[in-house]
């Protein structure tokens, strides 16, 4: 993975929520906005955003991916980063869009632009906007309880953002947080959109090692900063009956600077 | 193992018994269990070799680049490897098809009055199932890597590219050696159970009227055949018997020695961690006058079998970059759960599945390409940086094409997963998602009417609550936002 | 049309450009830039031997005016009846001579006719194949044998221990090193067979086991001038 430069904190963003967050877990995008403002960004939301086109593109429907994604580039005409809460969201957008466009003289040059622009929520925290969570902590009233917590990395975000280190570094700058370690941390937890869809036997078998290892790790809820994951995982976890809490990576931090305990 | 499983031919299944077979090895707890095992410790062996991860990455570069340079040659290589291994006095055949390989093959035995086959491993004669059609003609071939030995007497398919009976423990060897070779007490001792592999097939070598081996790397510059292996069955197929078939993929082919240096070491130690084999084998032609052994023949067989297909293919020719180490499957959580057999085809796992619909066709493997959760856990390890996941959505796309629809490329079995049910799904989704004013009668209603989220959801319910949105929207979230602070 | 050609011109019509052999790899390159500091001798020696011995095989480091001493001494107790070997290079013959006038009971066996003539006295009642490596390579614990006449390739092979000697002075840093330095794209033997060990396979369960196909044992004898003395 080229290492990536990374520009000076800007005075605005755009927030592009996801199409999962949206409808499933739009706390994670006030999370995400409200993390941003703590930090002195203004956020605009473009109301015409929708999906960035992968679960077309991932299943093999350049076509629709084409059309959806196209309509979302029509949306950020400033020239503001574009901040994503999905390592898997914003890895579609960074690396596929410039690919899925590379034949298209006006939308290829501009897919690249975007791409330049395009950051996962937790490596812009730590990255661009270099918060001082501890400080943000310190400032809070009350200090939460301390908490176990396992963190799942998406595998886009592990391996195409590369932004595991960015997760790891802002639960680690939370006072009273300690991670713990799972077995095979680093495998797929078996979501992969239609793949879940269309193999549901191997997907479930992934989901299942999953949910074990990481209630095996002793952690009191799991965080991840991806929501089809969360989404996988959770409710996994119930259909197992196992009492395994998740959330989304930005309401955690930002819950925790609140200084509440429980979401 | 099931029976069902062992005694079906694994080659060109309908591509709808995946499903059923993943199932069943899903369900085989042993075979789960051998198969996590072995492949946490072949992970473990392979991170061990690299500790430097620049050198890593650097000699990742390099192979790549060496494997992009020679397929961007690769006919001009093939002829050059025709030219100078016949100068050194090896007979060099073509085989579009796996049945031109086998004729071939049995013309060369027919010609020598050969009986019996020693074989070294070679995965292309799996893949066009040499053994049978040898068979089938009164000629016997017996496997003489330990592992497909293992495999051919329990009458099976390799499971694994490099290890073929990897699903099998010791226990298992231990009760086929006791059941099939006469006189052998029954022993799990891994040392025993070697060297009753070792004295029974000791004579076949002297025996054997023909050796057949495959090919790791070919020279064209020099005519050379690069053989890797550990345990000197290779080295013993193709020195002892009177005449050498060795067979490969026309990919193989690289332009000179130097550039098989690395490539080399990254097989060894992607493959089973090790910094370097027991041998390396390089065959550059029969005995020479004067020599006291060797073969008196060699012939090599260029196996094409689909391959051009993905060679015509700009993006899909990454594929035959692949150096066969096997590392893709050792971290491929798909395969880690299922095993080899259940993809049915001889190359599993990965790189079977970006393989595989190049050489059977999509409409036999049409269900192979969607197997994957395109982790990249295949392309982070891949010693040659093949992007697997961005060819398994290619080979979707082309699944999924209309077969009627004219293309530059078109691929074997274009189509095959073209449902008009899932078209108007993802037309529905398209209309859906890029109009916002669509978009937004989609939020309302979906959030409104949450309560009738349906309570099974295609295969997602089978191992998990069903999803239900939000009372309210991102969208409907943010919007309050802005009207409160307006 | 036969298969030759109908697969050469699928090829050919892919590829946009008919030649591309200009931008090769830069493999030199790769090795220049990564390779350690220059091994003295004695460090090539020892890596060599360090990396045999995790190979499983046995090494002895002798002086030129000590190893065929030694050697016989550990031939002799190692239970080395039959020993197949060549007198046609200065090792081989001093070995021979050496063997001979001890009053041990190694019977020599000279490889000098066709394999057809005695292939099933070679597998069965050979103990020993005593060959001299053409150079190693200290980075992998790897022995480098050319075939020739006097040196035919089942010696290193088919007998249950391979005894193979090697020089210090032929011992190379690096495999890339070797085939550069020795020219071996020029001219290549029938066969150019690299051994690291004695035969092995993890076949079963994963579990190491050494005596495959190949020979079960290997003895190595490094000779260099600062070996040990008998
Ligand atoms: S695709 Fe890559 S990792 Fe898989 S076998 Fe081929 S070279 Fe190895």
């Amino acid at each position: 993975m080229e290492k990536r430069i990374y520009p000076a904190p800007p005075q605005q963003v755009y927030l592009f929520g996801t199409c999962l967050i949206d409808l499933f877990v739009p706390e994670a995008g006030m999370d995400a906005l409200r993390l941003l403002e703590q930090a002195g960004v203004a956020v605009d939301f473009p109301m015409g955003q929708s999906c960035c086109g992968q679960p077309a593109y991932t299943s093999g429907n350049e076509a629709s991916a084409r059309t959806v994604a196209a309509a979302q580039m029509a949306l950020f005409q400033e020239d503001w980063p574009i901040v994503v809460p999905s390592g898997s969201c914003a890895g579609m957008m960074r690396h596929h869009w410039p690919k899925l466009f590379a034949a298209d003289p006006v939308l290829g040059p501009r897919a690249k632009v975007l791409a330049e622009r395009t950051f996962e929520l937790t490596e812009f925290l730590v990255e661009v906007l270099k918060v001082d969570f501890a400080a943000l902590h310190a400032q809070s009233t009350v200090a939460p309880p301390p908490i176990k917590v396992a963190l799942h990395t998406s595998c886009s975000a592990r391996r195409e953002m590369g932004t595991r280190s960015h997760g790891l570094a802002l639960l680690r700058a939370l006072p009273g947080v300690e991670l713990v370690e799972q077995k095979n941390e680093a495998e797929c937890c078996g979501f992969g959109g239609v793949f879940s869809l269309k193999h549901p036997d191997i997907s479930g078998a992934m989901v299942a090692d999953k949910t074990a290892a990481i209630e095996a790790s002793g952690c009191d809820q799991l965080v991840s900063a991806d929501a089809g994951c969360l989404c996988n995982i959770g409710h996994a976890a119930e259909h197992q009956g196992r009492a395994l809490k998740v959330e989304h990576l930005a309401s955690f931090v930002a819950r925790r600077l609140r200084g509440e305990a429980q979401s | 193992m099931s029976t069902q499983t062992t005694t079906q031919p694994l080659q060109f299944h309908p591509s709808a018994d995946f499903k059923n077979r993943s199932r069943e090895a899903l369900a085989d707890t042993k075979l789960r269990q051998n198969f996590r095992g072995a492949m946490d410790f072949l992970r473990g062996k392979r991170s061990a070799q690299f500790p430097d991860e620049n050198e890593l990455e650097n000699l990742r570069d390099l192979g790549e680049a060496v494997r992009k340079h020679a397929l961007r040659n690769l006919p001009q290589l093939l002829e050059k490897l025709e030219t100078q291994l016949t100068a050194n006095g090896v007979q060099v055949h073509w085989a579009e098809t796996a049945e031109e390989a086998n004729a071939i093959i049995h013309g060369i035995a027919v010609g020598r009055g050969a009986k019996s086959v020693i074989k070294g491993k070679s995965m292309a004669s799996e893949e066009i199932e040499l053994n049978d059609y040898l068979g089938e003609r009164g000629i016997t071939c017996v496997e003489s890597d330990m592992g497909e030995y293992v495999v051919q007497l329990a009458h099976e398919k390799p499971s694994h590219i490099v290890m073929p009976a990897i699903h099998k423990t010791k226990g298992d060897i231990a009760e086929l050696f006791h059941e099939e070779i006469p006189d052998t007490p029954y022993t799990e001792d891994v040392d025993e159970l070697i060297q009753i592999g070792r004295k029974t097939l000791r004579q076949m070598f002297v025996d054997a009227d023909i050796g057949l081996s495959g090919v790791n790397f070919a020279i064209a510059e020099t005519g050379t055949l690069w053989l890797v292996e550990n345990e000197g069955n290779g080295r013993l197929s193709t020195t002892i018997p009177n005449t050498h078939i060795a067979i490969m993929g026309i990919e193989k082919v690289v332009e000179k020695l130097e550039q098989v240096i690395p490539l080399a070491s990254l097989l060894t130690r992607s493959a089973t961690g090790q910094a370097i084999t027991t041998y390396f084998n390089l065959i550059s032609g029969p005995r020479r006058p004067g020599e006291l052994d060797g073969p008196r023949e060699v012939h090599l067989v260029l196996l094409d079998n689909g391959r051009s297909q993905a060679f015509e293919d700009a993006e899909l020719r990454a594929t035959l970059q692949c150096i066969r180490c096997g590392a893709c499957m050792n971290h491929c959580p798909v395969y880690a759960r299922l095993g080899g057999h259940a993809y049915g085809t001889v190359y599993p796992g990965p790189i079977g599945q970006i393989i595989s619909p190049h050489l059977l066709g999509l409409d036999d493997t049409r269900d192979l390409p969607t197997a994957s959760s395109l982790c990249g856990a295949c392309a982070e390890v891949c010693p040659v940086r093949i992007p697997i996941p961005q060819l398994l959505i290619r080979l979707r796309t082309e699944a999924q094409r209309n077969p009627g629809e004219a293309v530059a490329h078109r691929l074997k079995g274009q189509g095959a997963s073209y449902s008009l049910g899932e078209q108007l799904v993802w037309k529905f989704w398209t209309g859906a998602y890029a109009h916002p004013s669509l978009h937004r009668i989609f939020r309302w209603l979906a959030t409104r009417l949450r309560a009738f989220a349906p309570k099974q959801q295609m295969g997602w319910t089978r191992f998990r609550t069903p999803l239900q949105p939000a009372e309210r929207s991102l969208h409907d979230l943010m919007a309050e936002r802005k009207g409160n602070r307006l | 049309m036969n298969a030759r050609h109908r697969i050469l011109a699928k090829l050919r019509n892919a590829l946009p450009v008919e030649n591309d052999m200009q931008a090769a790899p830069a493999v030199a390159g790769y090795y220049a830039a990564n390779t350690l500091a220059p091994q003295t001798c004695q460090e090539r020696v020892a890596q060599l031997r360090g990396l045999l011995q995790a190979a499983h095989a046995e090494v002895i480091v002798a002086s030129r005016a000590a190893w065929v001493s030694l050697l016989a001494v550990r031939l002799a107790a190692l239970g080395v009846g039959r020993l197949a070997l060549n007198e046609d290079t200065e090792e081989g013959r001093q070995l021979a001579a050496t063997l001979r006038e001890s009053s041990g009971s190694v019977t020599l066996l000279p490889f000098d006719k066709p394999i057809e003539t005695w292939k099933q006295e070679l597998f069965d009642t050979v103990d020993a194949g005593f060959t001299v490596a053409d150079s190693a390579i200290a980075a992998t614990g790897t022995l480098v044998f050319k075939s020739s006449p006097a040196q035919p390739r089942s010696l290193s092979l088919v007998p249950p221990l391979h005894v193979a000697l090697v020089r210090a002075e032929t011992i190379h840093a690096h495999m890339f090193a070797a085939a550069l330095e020795e020219q071996w794209a020029a001219a290549m033997p029938t066969n150019l067979v690299m051994v690291s060990g004695p035969s092995k396979t993890s076949d079963i369960q994963q579990t190491l086991a050494y005596g495959a196909h190949g020979p079960k044992q290997m003895l190595v004898v490094i000779v260099s001038g600062e070996g040990e003395s008998a």
